[in-house]
């Protein structure tokens, strides 16, 4: 057989029904994620037509989006948000799906439950109403968000109809320098390419940078994938993804472990096998980056200064970049690094692992939030806070004036109370600096978790490397 | 679904590129529990001031731009979240079809689910049309059948094309689900034939 990449791998052992090889595919999907915002509609659509769900074991459900990271014994505030969490433990009780509820001990992040719980598998196709879906692609799995129609579709056939995506790699080239991470090279990748860059492409990533990320870290830079516009982003199976895998409550174990051991690892990518469009990206001088205006593609290293419009010559980017400077309040030419922060968020899809945590950790310990910034720690899951809180990373953080809270996507998106005031400006560990993305007016830097520690021990944007050496070491 | 066969209308011209769904519809919104009713939050945040009055110099505030069916919009339209509500909510606004030199892939498969039409034009098109957009109230007939754009006066016609499937299930305004199950043997063979990895109940 020719040479195949992953993702034509996954393709094919996935066509249900296909006219002719140049049409829309009947796609099987493996695993069906809902969580309470986007699931809704597509009940009540299945109620109206009266169907059932196909396959309710190959499916399930979280509350995520707009929980309280506060006290969960209390009753919820927020009249609306507590009618969608209800709705949906009436849509799983009614159609027998699984369902992490908030009082769940394994409650989080659809995308961080996912995998730690071992529901994500190599191979797999993935969908979730939710375009962060990408991030279990880090399994070499093909994971895609999906709107709610389409979560309806799933739901009653267990199937979607699909043209084949066209394929990119994206090979990382040169050593990641010391201080620098995954949510670094992801930032520097849609610099690179543009917001719309990977539009009808899968990613895969390659080079020897990404083989030596831990699967948390590959988690993040598969995460933030649909902000290059992509449908979805992965990385090939290798004994990094097998010994996580090895060790979570739902994969299988045993003989069975070593027979899905074997059948994981050729999915990978054959030697030869060629993609539609290569992109080389250079990390050899990668530097922490943030983000300075209102997507995910204006970012620079934290030791540039803000860009001046007038040296873009494009005039339809020109005029994009005066906007965004406008909503950002601030002026070309001022160095990032002196950019005052009100607000730290650590968490979410994107950087709310217990990995992530220890990293943030290691920058405060010992510190404190500078004076007027308020921080937030919010782990990505149950399971993420109980660890953390068996190494006393909690303590940390409370003693470095951190809020410790409850687990779930908070400031990310701001659909409960967790979010900025009008004017207000936050160090973010989240994945979009859209206008009122963290709240209406409020102003979004995002960044890796060593530097949304090292902004909130400084008031300011600061680069992490520069803090203080030791820590680093 | 709604079908949609040809639709002229009042073009409203929104030069931005990379228009998010965070701004097509802000997170507050996305609580409620039904399809409709998500138009009068539409691009929440560019429409009102922080004290809820209309902002008059956005586009759609302006008539006879309030009641534009055809939406204009810069490259990758619909960029960011998955949420359906953005298609709701331009739907419920009035909103038939919107014409961009790109969109975001998500945001492209959820309009096609909502009887909201999306045409890809050349950049130069684009730009042809914003110009005539701004000299006057521009209307213009997008027609699926005959997969073209054209305005009535002559100045501007340009062909687009849409995957045959979708222009078929949208011509028809056919229940996606209803077309899959005709393929339901298939499934059931494919469930059949291969290694699922169900979940215990919680």
């Amino acid at each position: 057989m020719a040479a195949e990449t992953l993702f034509e791998k996954i393709w094919r052992q996935h066509i249900v029904y296909q006219e002719a090889p140049d049409k829309a595919a009947l796609i099987y999907i493996d695993r069906h994620y809902i969580h309470e915002v986007t699931s809704p509609q597509a009940f009540e659509g299945l109620r109206q037509a009266g169907r059932r769900v196909r396959r309710p074991d190959l499916t399930v459900a979280v509350m995520d989006h707009n929980v309280p990271t506060s006290d969960r014994s209390l009753p919820i505030q927020d009249e609306i948000a507590r009618r969608q969490m209800e709705q949906l433990a009436i849509n799983c009780r009614e159609f027998e799906i699984p369902l992490f509820d908030l009082h769940h001990p394994d409650q989080g992040i659809v995308h961080i439950i996912g995998p730690e719980m071992g529901f994500t598998q190599p191979g797999m196709t993935i969908v979730c109403g939710d375009s962060h879906t990408s991030t279990h692609g880090a399994f070499g799995a093909w994971a895609f968000g999906i709107g709610t129609s389409e979560v309806e579709h799933v739901l009653a056939t267990q199937t979607l109809w699909q043209s084949r995506p066209k394929t990119m790699e994206v090979r990382f080239v040169g050593r990641r320098p010391e201080g620098t991470t995954a949510k670094d090279m992801i930032l520097a990748l849609i610099r690179q390419i543009g917001v719309a860059g990977a539009t009808g492409y899968v990613i895969e990533y390659t080079g020897e940078a990404v083989s030596q990320l831990s699967m948390e870290e590959r988690m993040t830079l598969c995460n933030m994938s649909i902000e290059a516009g992509a449908r979805a982003g992965m990385i090939s199976p290798d004994e990094t993804t097998i010994a996580y895998l090895a060790s979570r409550p739902y994969t299988p174990k045993g003989a069975a472990f070593e027979e899905a051991r074997q059948r994981w690892l050729a999915l990978a990518t054959d030697p030869g096998a060629e993609f539609d469009r290569v992109v080389e990206v250079d990390i050899s001088q990668l530097a922490p980056m943030v983000t300075w205006g209102t997507n995910p593609e204006m970012s620079a290293p934290i030791t540039e200064r803000v860009p001046d419009p007038e040296d873009e010559p494009d005039p339809v980017r020109r005029e994009m970049m005066k906007k965004a400077l406008e909503y950002m309040d601030l002026k070309p030419g001022t160095p990032l690094s002196e950019i005052r922060i009100q607000r730290v968020f650590i968490g979410s899809c994107t950087n709310g692992r217990l990995e992530d945590l220890e990293r943030a950790a290691r920058i405060i310990q010992g510190r404190h939030v500078a004076p007027g910034v308020r921080a937030m720690a919010v782990p990505g899951s149950g399971r993420v806070k109980r660890a953390a809180e068996a190494q006393g990373l909690d303590r940390i953080f409370r003693e470095a004036g951190f809020e410790w809270r409850e687990p779930g996507c908070s400031m990310c998106l701001g659909m409960n109370e967790d979010i900025l005031a009008p004017g207000e400006r936050s160090a973010s560990t989240s994945n979009r600096n859209f206008e009122g993305r963290q709240g209406r007016g409020g102003r979004t830097h995002l960044v890796s978790p060593e530097m949304a520690a090292a902004a909130a021990i400084t008031g300011h944007l600061t680069d992490v490397r520069t803090l203080s050496s030791e820590v680093l070491s | 679904m709604k079908e949609f066969v040809r639709h002229t209308g009042l073009v409203a011209p929104l030069n931005r590129s990379n228009v998010d769904t965070d701004q097509i519809i802000p997170k507050q919104f996305l609580k409620r529990i039904e399809r409709t009713g998500f138009g009068q939050f539409l691009f929440f945040d560019w429409r009102f001031d922080d004290d809820g009055r209309p902002r008059p110099d956005f586009i759609l505030n302006q008539p006879p731009y309030n009641t534009a069916t055809i939406l204009l919009a810069g490259a990758n339209f619909g960029c960011g979240s998955s949420r359906e509500h953005a298609p709701w909510a331009l739907a419920d606004f009035g909103f038939r079809a919107i014409i961009a030199p790109s969109f975001a892939d998500i945001f492209y498969n959820n309009c096609f689910e909502n009887g909201l039409l999306p045409v890809i034009l050349p950049e130069e098109a684009v730009s042809q049309l914003f110009q005539l957009a701004e000299e006057a109230p521009l209307t213009l007939t997008v027609d699926l059948e005959a997969q073209t754009v054209r305005d009535a006066h002559g100045r501007f016609s340009s062909p687009f094309t849409v995957n045959p499937e979708r222009r078929q299930k949208l011509l028809k305004g056919l229940d996606s689900i209803g077309e899959t199950l005709l393929h339901e043997d298939a499934i059931r063979a494919y469930e059949e034939t291969h290694q699922l990895i169900s979940l215990p109940s919680l």
